[in-house]
């Protein structure tokens, strides 16, 4: 499949595209086809924009025509999750409760992807409001992992993982609240980052917990993924807890190596409750970026343990009063009644599915009176400690390396009725969002079933340099890296 | 959003007054929103203007949509802190927003952003001064807290015969309103006023007024809603006594209602508790044409409002420098000011005090500014205005004239154009929308110029220097009145109306105009 889609990788459709070697309208093509022949099966999108798309594209060819340069991610398709706002064209999260919403405008994300050449190609698929780790919770029914169409793709940014993994594009946008670009990225052997939070606007992006989410890339290569982050990096005016900093040049580091860096690899989160050949893969990534000549080292991070707990408060009750809006008055789903009240109890029970309805019920706990500082009050305390003992191992280590994902994808079905053990899916991802840190997920190898396996790779705030610089590193010297492919085909 | 279902306890009788206050010890605690008048919302770049059309001052931000994301107003912030500077707080060096979670329709968000326990301004008071028989008195009241919140939408309830949600067909919501920065101001329970409570109220509402109007933050309209004022009242046996239960009466939308809702709400706990009957802690709502409170939401079935830091906003950090420059820079306390314009104006204590209590302070100093003598201005404002802005329920500062109008009235007076009934016919004429004095004039036939004494004396010079001129317009020349015209005119120095003159000679000398 790969090699009907000529240049594959992002740098190279922008090279040939901004040099006019190839017409952004000829890229496009097969990714649609892709899309058109296998997402019947997989449901990576919720809604494939392939007019639109086209347009898009000659658009640009027209530009280049003319002698203009249309961006760095000139003609490049690009996967949207359906929880970043689009002008125009409905943005779901996946929920039953935003029927028919169509916003009024671009997410920044997406009007920086815009303004850098990118083509949207659709909305991805995602757990309801991105409440999930497997993409089950979809109002419009499961994703399928393309490795393995009777395992889950992770989630809750299963979608965009899928949708690259596929070859439906080269590149995506999820976002990531614990775990929900790095854990869908690792079950589909795709690269999936959580930049440190505040380098990416959140403006556009529908909150599940604003204290948590990120928006961030999914792509076949850690260079498409520091292309992509490059282009939506910096600060923006609309949202106040973005970073009042441009963003960090990526991609030109990537060729630095690893000498001289130094990696912890996080104790807490490699022993117990990991999967034996999931673990096997993270020392096998440790071991290769010491022969790249980087310090290797065993780093202990104690409150990381903690970090669950912590999140399945904290994310609660933020989703809460984030999503207390959808009361059927303005806009999405009105089931009518007699009053005002009934009116908004009905459209919420209708419009809302079962873990939606499970996390708004947990976070209204945990934020009323008389409870709330032993549940909320003591998970904010949680989250400094954890902090803190980061900050501690980062004074040892420039990066820390944990599995992303206690196992490699699960089969459909598997977890959807036990959501603790589903819960415990993002046990090494959830610490870095309660931190604010960033961390990025590289496919390395795969395990005993010889499904994808991903390494994440953990950097302190701001750390997207060293981490990116690792991250090229492991993805160099993956084992059998390029061979994963959905159709077993090897790329050349 | 569930009103008026709190058990109606059996009506009791209004004691009086005196006896209320006899027998019982109030204390009070005053909620004043004022609504700033940034020229942008809270957190948006929406224009705050008042009477747009129903949703044309909306943007993502103020409707929460989806994705939206709220940036703070720095005017806004700085007019948090003037204001609190004001009220002599503590500012805090480092605050945050807080969500106020309930649902209402009104709310785009169904949460409110507001500040909980970290309010930018603290413990800080307010000096009043009360008329008494034993002359002024100054009271200090304390002020709890100032915060920064944003408003709501408002909900208009279509059919049915209340206005209320109970009985309505259906209910359209208006957002220009929403996200429009306010700043609450809370006192703290102000006690040991006994029989003065009422006028307290109303005068710290006024001074507050007064104070933040000086500020130049907000119009603080009470009619308009952007200044609004919650009272809560309680009474106990004693000044030793435990609070008791208290009620807490919305929209109180004048000065005038303050001091009556107070007064009402004195009476009827007094009535209750005499009665051998409880007090509901409760919320009521004051209702302007009855003079009476009716209740509203019962505090026992009130919301949980799960208040919690709003995460999508970074923490307000004034820095020292920056508040002390604030502080240099705040105007003339209000009541050192009135001390200066006392001065100024060589009025009496006396005369003072009553232009304060009428809420005339700054109508007085305008009118002057505009030219009128200070006695003047304060006895068309005190005496024919304030008269019929009571007829009308009016606080005197939203009575339909200007200080302008005022002085240009003193002015005609003052120059013979007006006697002191007519003047009066003009204000009223102002008042009742005819136009501006001169329009009035003009349009009522008002004024003094036909039958100026002086005027006339010219006139009848003229016709003695001149007999064979006006003998020719007496012979129906009138085209010979030109030079008649010009001898007057000459006699006044040009201070007479040209027309005028004419009709009177003409007038005079028996000749068809
Ligand atoms: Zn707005």
């Amino acid at each position: 499949m790969s090699t009907s889609h000529g240049t594959a990788t992002a740098v190279d459709i922008a090279a040939a595209v901004r040099a006019g070697e190839r017409s952004a309208v000829e890229v496009l093509e097969p990714y649609l086809a892709a899309i058109e022949a296998r997402d019947a099966e997989l449901h990576a999108f919720n809604l494939v924009t392939a007019d639109e798309a086209r347009d898009a594209a000659a658009a640009l060819d027209r530009r280049v025509a003319a002698g203009e340069d249309p961006g760095p991610l000139a003609g490049v398709p690009v996967a949207l999750k359906d929880n970043l706002c689009t002008r125009g064209v409905p943005t779901t999260c996946s929920s039953r409760i935003l029927e028919g919403w169509r916003p009024p405008y671009d997410a920044t994300v997406v009007a920086r992807l815009t303004a850098a050449g990118a083509v949207s190609v659709g909305k991805t698929n995602l757990d309801e409001f991105a409440m999930g780790s497997s993409t089950e919770n979809s109002a419009f029914g499961p994703t399928r992992n393309p490795h393995d169409p009777t395992r889950v793709p992770g989630g809750s940014s299963g979608g965009s993982a899928a949708a690259v993994a596929a070859g439906f594009a080269p590149v995506a946008l999820g976002s990531d609240t614990g775990g929900s670009i790095r854990q869908p990225a690792a079950l589909c052997g795709v690269v999936g980052v959580k930049p440190t939070y505040g380098l990416v606007s959140r403006y556009g992006l529908v909150a599940f917990a604003s204290s948590l989410d990120q928006i961030g890339p999914f792509a076949t290569t850690v260079r498409d993924a520091a292309l992509l982050l490059e282009v939506i990096a910096g600060h923006d005016p609309c949202d106040s807890t973005s970073i009042p900093q441009p963003a960090p040049g990526l991609v030109d580091v990537l060729d630095r190596g690893v000498e001289g860096l130094r990696v912890g690899v996080i104790a807490e989160l490699t022993g117990e409750g990991i999967a034996p050949d999931v673990a096997r893969r993270v020392t096998e990534a440790a071991e290769a970026l010491e022969r790249a000549g980087a310090t290797v080292g065993e780093a202990s991070v104690p409150a990381a343990a903690l970090g669950l707990s912590a999140y399945y408060l904290i994310a609660p009750a933020e989703a809460s009063s984030n999503l207390a809006r959808y009361d059927g008055v303005r806009y999405g789903l009105r089931v009518d009644a007699r009053t005002t009240g009934e009116m908004m109890e009905a459209s919420r029970t209708a419009g809302f599915g079962d873990e939606v309805k499970r996390r708004i019920m947990l976070g209204t706990y945990a934020l009323s009176a008389g409870y709330r500082d032993a549940y909320y009050g003591k998970a904010l305390r949680v989250r400094t400690l954890i902090a803190r003992d980061f900050a501690a191992a980062y004074e040892r280590f420039d990066v820390l390396l944990s599995p992303t994902s206690p196992t490699t994808a699960f089969p459909i079905g598997d977890k959807a009725a036990d959501p603790l053990s589903m819960y415990l899916n993002d046990v090494c991802t959830i610490p870095t969002n309660l931190v604010g840190d960033a961390a990025m997920s590289v496919p390395f190898g795969t395990g005993d079933d010889g499904l994808p396996v991903g390494v994440q790779v953990l950097a302190p705030a701001l750390g997207e340099v060293p981490m990116f610089r690792v991250g090229a590193a492991l993805e160099a010297a993956a084992p059998g890296a390029a061979a994963v492919r959905p159709d077993g085909e090897e790329q050349p | 959003m569930t009103t008026g279902t709190s058990a109606a306890a059996s009506p009791v009788a209004l004691p009086p007054y005196e006896q209320v206050v006899a027998e019982y010890d109030p204390v009070l605690g005053l909620e004043v929103h004022v609504e700033l008048s940034t020229a942008t919302k809270m957190f948006c770049g929406c224009s705050t203007a008042f009477g747009a059309p129903p949703n044309t001052h909306v943007c993502p931000v103020c409707l929460g949509l989806p994705g939206s994301l709220p940036v703070v107003n720095a005017a806004a912030v700085e007019a948090a802190v003037r204001i609190g500077l004001a009220l002599n707080c503590h500012i805090a060096p480092w605050c945050r927003f807080a969500r106020k979670n309930y649902f209402y329709p009104d709310m785009p968000k169904d949460f409110q952003v507001s500040q909980y326990d970290e309010p930018i301004a603290s413990d800080g008071w307010l000096d009043v001064e009360i008329p008494t028989d034993d002359g002024p008195r100054t009271l200090r009241v304390g002020i709890e807290r100032a915060h920064m919140e944003e408003d709501t939408g408002k909900t208009l309830h279509v059919g049915g015969t209340t206005g209320r949600i109970q009985g309505a067909e259906y209910s359209l919501v208006d957002y220009n309103r929403a996200g429009i920065p306010l700043i609450e101001i809370v006192t703290k329970p102000l006690e040991g006023v006994g029989s003065l409570a009422p006028v307290v109220a109303r005068a710290y509402v006024a001074e507050l007024r007064d104070l933040v109007r000086g500020l130049g933050v907000s119009d603080v309209r009470m009619e308009e809603g952007s200044l609004r004022c919650d009272v809560n009242v309680s009474l106990r046996p004693s000044a030793d006594a435990p609070y008791g239960l208290r009620t807490e009466t919305k929209n109180v939308n004048s000065l005038r209602s303050v001091e009556r809702a107070v007064t009402y709400e004195m009476r009827r706990q007094a009535g209750l508790l005499s009665a051998g009957q409880r007090v509901h802690q409760e919320t009521r709502h004051w209702h302007e044409d009855t003079g009476l409170t009716t209740s509203g939401r019962s505090k026992e079935q009130a919301e949980d409002y799960r208040y919690f830091p709003e995460p999508d906003l970074v923490p307000v950090a004034p820095r020292d420098e920056w508040v002390e420059q604030l502080r240099a820079g705040l105007p003339e306390q209000p009541s050192v000011r009135r001390r200066r314009l006392q001065q100024q104006w060589g009025f009496s204590e006396l005369e003072m005090r009553d232009v304060v209590n009428a809420g005339a302070v700054d109508l007085v100093a305008h009118t002057v500014a505009a030219g009128a003598s200070p006695a003047s201005a304060k006895k068309w404002w005190l005496g024919e205005v304030a008269r019929r802005a009571n007829e009308a329920g009016h606080d005197l500062d939203s009575a339909a004239i200007t200080p302008q109008h005022v002085a240009r009235v003193q002015a005609l007076v003052e120059q013979g154009t007006l006697t002191d009934k007519m003047a009066r016919a003009v204000i009223e004429g102002v008042m009742a929308g005819e136009g501006d004095p001169d329009a009035v004039v003009q349009a009522r036939g008002l004024g003094v110029v036909s039958d100026d004494a002086a005027l006339l004396a010219a006139v009848d010079r003229a016709i003695d220097a001149l007999p064979d001129v006006a003998a020719k317009v007496r012979e129906g020349k009138t085209a010979a009145v030109g030079a008649l015209i010009g001898a007057v005119m000459k006699d006044l120095r040009g201070q007479a109306d040209a027309a005028g003159v004419r009709a009177l000679l003409l007038d005079r000398l028996g000749s068809p105009s």
